[in-house]
């Protein structure tokens, strides 16, 4: 192959050509076209009126804002993406949501869980498990992705939830019991949210106060945390309490399949 | 043919031990291909990931590639408006058609080929008929950013020498955008874009044959060019 004679100068002085910046305007429209621009709409919830953006491949973001532009200018700090509001919003899918927020829909929603890393998205998907009403320790996330010494990196990940309420990392609290914090809008919002659910936070404070981390079935010889199947259940039947899962695998109890409490080791 | 950057199979690339900072530098076409190696690394990163997830992907896509698909747009058309919604055509025509590709198909794609493809395709059909702006010599197409203060970090970087070197660079624009459409794509692929010469000939959709001899021909053209406008130039002093 020959190759073209003297088109050195030339070819050098074409790739010293400036490769132009595409105009910002160019990948939000793009994305616009083709479905893919994340769009947002708001609705009233325990903790104050939430928005809710997503794209074509899930819910990306809810958070708690001043205003539409605060909402919008927060989305582009976390995403490096535009998001525009929704002009109109079907009636099915707001309630839709609202019946899941309220832990009556199944859980079918889809996330955009785009930028996380896959064990950011494990503990994710863990929390949404937790039903309605009840509450489980970062050590139980751990756990049960497989990475029990993770509790903190749990935690962590629990605090960047893009979409809290949706994916319920309210329910999610201490290893030692105590409710702990929340992303959006602190504590007080956590226990709130938990009181509408019928969780009972204050109760949930004073059995972590107490020590007390799991409750037993004296009947069924089964201990679980203290939410299991609705706080109610354990609290008012014939109920033994127990402060670590050492006591009561000692008493004779074993660990309820449906809330998974550890297994003790053999000491 | 073989590549003189592949290794061969019992040749270590480098040699072992602590030598690596140690290395000739080489010409233009060596930094080209080393950069297009990069390229090809990321595109096939890219691939993978639209393979796996398209929707998850594409924006990305079209971060790596809308400077260099406006820039082509641009030197195709000469006008900012015309470049950007031509841009804005490729991508939506790419992502379409990525939504039918099954992920083999998206994985063997010769991507950056196929786009500059789309675009040429979207520029061709936008503009078929009407005869394309010409640029000004006193409005080159690179002198519309701006520029931020900043202190001259070399000799190099000498008012003169840089008026010098973007007076040069405007002119070589202009005279790029003064070449005939058939000639026009097939330099700006090869020499401003770096395709191979293959890839330029599956953009075109010519022979590889063909598209070297029209690549040929523009450089020659532009070198006629070049040298007119410098006489010309001369003239007028």
């Amino acid at each position: 192959m020959t190759r073209v004679k003297n088109a050195g100068s030339i070819g050098r002085a074409l790739s010293e050509l400036v490769i132009e910046k595409a105009p910002a305007t160019l990948l939000p429209a793009v994305l616009r076209r083709v479905g893919l621009a994340d769009a947002y709409w708001w609705l009233e919830s325990p903790v104050g009126p939430v928005f809710i953006a997503h794209s074509k491949a899930g819910i990306s973001m809810v958070a708690r804002a001043k205003s539409s532009g605060d909402f919008e200018r927060a989305f582009e700090r976390r995403f490096g993406r535009s998001v525009a509001e929704e002009s109109s919003v079907p009636p099915a899918r707001v309630k839709a949501l609202v019946r899941n927020l309220k832990g009556e829909g199944r859980r079918d929603l889809r996330f955009d869980l785009r930028g996380l890393s896959e064990f950011e998205q494990a503990v994710l998907r863990k929390a949404l498990e937790i039903p309605s009403g009840e509450v489980r320790p970062y050590s139980w996330i751990a756990r049960e992705i497989g990475h029990p010494g993770a509790v903190r990196a749990a935690g962590s990940a629990l605090a960047k939830n893009p979409v809290p309420l949706l994916i319920p990392c309210h329910r999610v609290v201490r290893s030692d019991g105590h409710i702990g914090r929340y992303s959006l809008g602190g504590a007080r919002n956590k226990r709130r949210l938990l009181e509408v659910e019928g969780a009972q936070p204050e109760l949930l404070e004073r059995l972590a106060t107490s020590g007390v981390r799991y409750l037993g079935n004296a009947e069924k010889k089964h201990f679980c945390y203290p939410t299991c199947g609705g706080i109610e259940t354990l609290v008012r039947t014939n109920t033994v309490r127990f402060r670590s899962e050492h006591e009561a695998v000692a008493a004779g109890f074993h660990p309820c399949g449906d809330c998974r409490p550890p297994v003790a080791q053999a000491v | 043919m073989t590549s003189g950057c592949a290794p061969t199979a019992g040749h270590s690339p480098r040699p072992p031990g602590g030598a690596a900072g140690f290395r000739l530098v080489l010409g233009q076409p060596e930094q080209n291909r080393r950069s297009a190696d990069r390229a090809m690394i990321a595109d096939e990163e890219l691939k993978n990931r639209l393979a796996d997830d398209l929707d998850g992907a594409f924006e990305g896509l079209v971060r790596a590639y809308q400077d260099r698909l406006y820039s082509f747009a641009l030197r195709l058309t000469s006008r900012p408006e015309d470049a950007e919604e031509a841009a804005q055509d490729a991508f939506v025509k790419a992502y379409r058609a990525l939504c039918g590709y099954p992920a083999e198909r998206i994985r063997a794609l010769a991507l950056r080929a196929w786009l500059y493809q789309i675009t040429l395709n979207v520029v061709r059909n936008r503009f078929r008929g009407k005869k394309l702006r010409l640029v000004s010599l006193d409005h080159p197409l690179s002198a519309r950013g701006e520029t931020a203060w900043e202190a001259p970090d070399s000799a190099d970087g000498r008012p003169d020498a840089r008026y010098e070197r973007s007076r040069q660079r405007a002119d070589m624009a202009s005279l790029v955008a003064k070449l005939p459409d058939r000639y026009r794509a097939p330099v700006l692929l090869r020499y401003v874009e770096g395709l191979r010469l293959e890839e330029v000939a599956r953009v075109l959709g010519q022979p590889v044959g063909t598209a070297k001899s029209n690549v040929h021909r523009g450089v020659n053209a532009l070198r006629e060019a070049l040298v007119a406008s410098r006489r010309e130039g001369e003239k007028k002093r």
